[in-house]
């Protein structure tokens, strides 16, 4: 299974959840695990997702920041292994 | 979830924040096997290699920036040395066959290609000359390519002669279109690695394969930004291990990233580089980091000590990290590209005397400073001979990539622009070493280099 983390920050508003979500629907994304935190006055979402179905992930990349740029949030999309490599021996 | 708030968090600032990147996918080309009687011949063979050896190099480049979310800054090829592929005594010809090199290179889509390359250091032969003579007109009308020479090693010694015929070389490329700045494409390097990425010493050694990938990764950023988050009380061996954990963990990402590219293009992947190597960029900087461990401005007394724990502390979580490391790994203090560095030249914290000690203890060189066109040559071969002694003697990598700035003088300043970034021109010391230049021959090799 390929997987990646999609990570918002930004300031907390309504819709975030909902924004971000309708995007990985459309681009038939399965969110696996979901954990969102307040940091100082931060919004911090970090969503699991499989991405198994993707053959070319630059469209949902460039749609992901597309909805930031509209939410006025930061999204990054780093596959999983980049996580795996720094954190875990 | 797998990972906590506080790890997604660090990778995403270092990559968001800190500008860590892969600083150079460099793809090193084997052309041995292009060498023909005519130089014709020759262009045309290894020109249809370049191009059907890098075919769908930036393709997967880029995609593999994209899905992993580290940004790719540079796409190089380092290619078998010239002065190896062309024997000739015809400058004309190593002209042409520079410009379809850089004409490969542009049509690929390359930022740089490396390997114009002449080893000097036991003799400058007819061809060595030629290639040499080349030099000012091909850097002043070619865009991508660089070119670096060898007039001394830990083996051979230093070859006078060589650096004599080197500097006007230098000189007339930095004079013959008034454009300094062709000088960033041009080095002068001790024992150079045969797996740098990093231009403009990259070329490709012998017999280190066909096809295969040098990768390198930086981040001074990173380090920068996580020893702010330091108490500021912390002692000198949280300092150290926290700039281990940094580079372990960003030489892990490297390798990852790198071995990814390897294995989609079916090639291998044979060294990392971990080199901190800093950009304008405002907090990208080596000065920076050695400030925040404690000394005022980079250049203070400590600065040395400081530079040597750094570069000492990165090899070391580098090494942990991987087994490929290699090429130059270790801490980059090139005068433009650093904010911090050029700042505290023009404050007087540092000089160019100060810049050689600290290249004792780090790598490269010299490198990125410019200086008053009006230098004497032997003046600069003086203070490339310095050079090449600091690495001789310490059997490692040193080099000189100076920028002679005809019409200024010491304390205006040199834009070069984007990530060359800008400095002030340096001061030189202007008591001569002709008689030593004049003296002529090859410095012999050091006792450290007789192991057998």
């Amino acid at each position: 299974m390929k997987r990646a983390i999609i990570t918002v920050t930004g300031v907390d508003h309504t819709g975030i959840v909902a924004g971000i979500s309708s995007v990985l629907a459309d681009f038939n994304v399965n969110i696996l695990d979901i954990t969102q935190t307040i940091m100082g006055d931060i919004f911090v979402m970090a969503l699991l997702v499989d991405i198994s179905g993707l053959e070319d992930v630059t469209p949902l990349v460039s749609k992901l920041s597309e909805e930031g740029d509209s939410l006025k949030v930061k999204v990054s999309f780093e596959r999983e292994e980049i996580f795996r490599m720094m954190h875990r021996i | 979830m797998i990972f906590t708030t506080e790890e997604i968090l660090e990778t995403v600032r270092m990559i968001q924040l800190d500008h860590l990147d892969i600083r150079t996918i460099t793809l090193g080309i084997d052309l041995l096997d292009c060498r023909r009687d005519s130089v014709k011949e020759t262009v045309r063979l290894l020109s249809e290699k370049l191009k059907l050896t890098t075919d769908g190099f930036l393709d997967t480049v880029n995609k593999v920036g994209v899905e992993y979310g580290i940004p790719i800054v540079n796409k190089r090829v380092a290619i078998t040395p010239v002065s190896l592929l062309l024997f000739s005594t015809d400058m004309e010809e190593y002209i042409y066959l520079a410009e379809k090199l850089d004409g490969v290179a542009k049509d690929i889509g390359l930022d740089f290609i490396g390997g114009y390359t002449c080893f000097l250091e036991y003799e400058v032969s007819q061809s060595d000359r030629a290639l040499l003579k080349s030099i000012p007109a091909v850097l002043n009308e070619t865009e991508r390519l660089c070119s670096s020479i060898v007039p001394a090693t830990t083996k051979a010694g230093i070859n006078l002669d060589a650096i004599r015929e080197v500097v006007p070389i230098i000189l007339e490329t930095a004079r013959l279109k008034n454009n300094p700045s062709v000088c960033a494409k041009l080095i002068v390097i001790c024992n150079p690695p045969p797996d740098n990425p990093f231009m403009a010493g990259a070329f490709h050694g012998i017999k280190r394969g066909n096809r295969v990938l040098n990768v390198g990764i930086s981040g001074p950023g990173a380090i920068r930004s996580a020893l702010e988050k330091l108490p500021e009380n912390s002692d000198i061996l949280s300092v150290v291990e926290e700039i281990k954990r940094i580079s372990f963990k960003i030489t892990r990402a490297g390798e990852f990233i790198g071995k990814e590219i390897a294995n989609r293009m079916g090639i291998e992947l044979v060294s990392v580089d971990t080199s901190l190597a800093p950009t304008p960029e405002e907090g990208d900087s080596i000065a920076r980091i050695i400030e925040r461990i404690g000394v005022e401005r980079f250049g203070a007394p400590g600065t040395t000590g400081l530079l040597f724990l750094l570069n000492d502390a990165l090899k070391k979580g580098g090494l942990m990290a991987s087994s490929l490391v290699g090429g130059l790994s270790g801490s980059f203090i090139p005068v433009s590209e650093d904010k911090g560095i050029a700042e505290a030249v023009s404050s007087g914290a540092i000089n160019l005397e100060k810049l050689e000690s600290l290249t004792n203890v780090c790598s490269v060189g010299l490198d990125m400073i410019p200086i008053p066109g009006d230098v004497s040559p032997y003046t600069l071969m003086g203070i490339i001979l310095d050079e090449m002694a600091i690495g001789v003697m310490s059997n490692k990598t040193t080099a000189v990539r100076i920028i002679p700035v005809p019409g200024k003088r010491a304390g205006e300043w040199l834009e070069l622009g984007g990530l060359l970034g800008r400095a002030p021109i340096m001061d030189v010391n202007r008591f001569s070493c002709k008689a030593l230049f004049e003296r002529g021959g090859r410095i012999p090799p050091p006792i450290s280099s007789y192991r057998n």
